[in-house]
């Protein structure tokens, strides 16, 4: 049974300094979900994924995917990091970028030969990127260095695909590009977990939801879970909610 | 090539020592740019004099290992004090840096008066470590640098892609199975080792600008990595080369000074006509596209 979970967090707790930003986190997420993490500003939510992927130490807890430490499955798991996470001004071009999800299957100290490269270009494609692969990634707009990155995640071929905060300040094009892929990617068993900061798509996006505030407020089915009483909790009274259906 | 006949034996190595320990200082220096660390190896340099003079004093001879060793653990333990200092207290980066930098460099200096009043101390040759004097190097010096010079080279070749997403994205680096402990490590031990065998060459004080002025002159030239690392490297090399012979054509000329004012005029250069971001060439790109626009506008009008 264990294994049947993508993900399983257990009693996780994290800390920045001195100051706890996450606080006894439990969740189990099942294969072939797509999932948002969404939470107010600070509730920890680009932290819980650094932390499940041993990016950011966590104090107590244990994370497991496929039933596995991090360390064993991390093969089968994809990151993007958020767009801001690397200097966009080093020199090499999206081709280049994509390939660098390719290394770990090249082998270290090995070059990159023919058919990876190929592969690196399909990613690109199926971003819709495909007439940039020689372009500087510093003259790409913030989209399409977006979709770059999950081009890298792409040609990972991974089960798993964790993305932080992708849709922010992208535009539609990419959003929709991107939001596409995603479909695909869960149509075809993968999982997905996304943090997302726009609470207006999260059901027309995602089928799961986990909100989070420094603990867990509420996780499950979008269309069981995402209600106005749990965004109150998740948000408390920071939240000014425009849209119509959930007025609150 | 080029023919170095009129110069003596050791004018020659002399030549091919600088020339080589420009190409590992380029390299690194490219390494040490994009780690946003230009400014550390400022640190390091400065933090390897005390201990190549204590290797000294402990000896009371001088010996190259001896010596590079002790420059190596001061300089260390002047990384890991800018470490400590940035993470334990309020005090930033920079500040950390400048506060290990000038304690390390007048601990040094200190020392340096004490050991020059030693028996023998006078003879050796110490003080050329602070501005560098690379007439003073010999045989074996050279073979050195042959060697840290090739153990560069061959670590930037076969880890290419690795120092490449290292430097990029080091947490996507670490979701692959990249260690970033080890390439920190690798890292630190190469810019260290270079350091070293170099303050003897360029000194002390100037060793920092062989690392950072190639690697931010070859920046202003092209938009690949590859290319960048091999610009620094060759920058580098061409900057030791010509310091190396300007400084042959007086008698106890320094060669550091030389070497960076060469690597300087190389900066400059490249500041002004560097093919990619050359201020000169985005001005005249910007120019002409000017002139073009303004071109189609009349031709629209008519």
């Amino acid at each position: 049974m264990c294994s049947a979970l993508t993900v399983q967090v257990q009693d996780l707790s994290a800390a920045y300094r001195k100051s706890k930003v996450l606080e006894n986190i439990n969740f189990e997420i099942k294969p072939g979900t797509m999932t948002s993490i969404v939470g107010p500003n600070g509730a920890g939510k680009s932290t819980l994924l650094k932390v499940m992927l041993e990016l950011h130490p966590s104090i107590i807890g244990e994370v497991l995917f496929f039933g596995e430490k991090y360390q064993k499955a991390k093969s089968k798991i994809g990151y993007v990091p958020q767009r801001g996470s690397v200097d966009w001004d080093f020199p090499t071009n999206a081709i280049d970028v994509v390939m660098m999800g390719l290394y770990g299957q090249i082998g270290w100290f090995r070059w990159p030969n023919k058919i990876h490269k190929e592969r690196a270009m399909g990613a690109l494609s199926e971003m819709g990127m495909e007439n940039y692969a020689d372009r500087q990634i510093s003259q790409l707009s913030g989209g399409q260095q977006q979709r770059v990155f999950l081009a890298r995640a792409l040609v990972q071929d991974a089960e798993l695909y964790m993305l932080d905060e992708p849709l922010a300040g992208v535009d539609a094009t990419t959003e929709r590009a991107i939001m596409d892929v995603l479909k695909c990617l869960k149509e075809r068993g993968k999982t997905v977990m996304v943090v997302h900061h726009d609470l207006q798509t999260v059901e027309d996006y995602f089928d799961q939801v986990l909100m989070l505030n420094k603990s867990v407020i509420a996780h499950g089915p979008t269309e069981e879970v995402f209600t106005n009483d749990n965004i109150m909790k998740t948000y408390g009274g920071k939240l000014r909610w425009m849209g119509g259906k959930l007025n609150v | 090539m080029f023919d170095f006949q009129f110069l003596s034996y050791n004018a020659q190595s002399v030549l091919l020592s600088t020339f080589l320990l420009g190409i590992a200082a380029g390299i690194i220096g490219c390494f040490a740019y994009w780690k946003r660390q230009s400014l550390m190896s400022d640190a390091l340099s400065h933090a390897a004099l005390p201990g190549v003079v204590l290797g000294f004093a402990v000896l009371g001879e001088k010996n190259l290992f001896v010596m590079i060793l002790g420059a190596a653990i001061t300089a260390l333990l002047g990384a890991w004090m800018i470490h400590l200092i940035r993470t334990s207290s309020r005090v930033k980066e920079d500040a950390a840096m400048g506060i290990v930098l000038s304690v390390y460099f007048g601990l040094g200096m200190m020392l340096l008066t004490f050991v020059n009043k030693m028996p023998n101390g006078n003879q050796s040759g110490l003080d050329s470590f602070i501005f560098g004097q690379a007439a003073s190097m010999v045989n074996k010096d050279v073979w050195t640098m042959i060697g840290v010079a090739t153990v560069v080279l061959i670590m930037m070749i076969i880890m290419f892609k690795e120092w490449k997403l290292f430097l990029f994205d080091p947490s996507f680096a670490k979701g692959l199975g990249l260690s970033l402990t080890k390439m920190n490590v690798i890292y630190m031990a190469l810019l260290v080792l270079v350091i070293v065998v170099g303050i003897q060459a360029v000194g002390v004080i100037l060793m920092a600008a062989l690392l950072i002025i190639p690697s931010v002159s070859a920046r202003y030239w092209t938009d690949s990595f590859k290319t960048m690392v091999i610009l620094s490297a060759l920058f580098g090399g061409g900057s030791g080369l010509v310091g190396t012979l300007i400084s042959t054509l007086g008698s106890g000329w320094p060669t550091g000074p030389f070497i960076v004012i060469t690597a300087s005029l190389l900066f400059v250069l490249s500041l002004a006509v560097g093919r990619k971001k050359g201020l000169i060439t985005l001005y005249l790109q910007h120019r002409s596209k000017q002139i073009f626009n303004g071109l189609k506008q009349m031709e629209e009008g008519q």
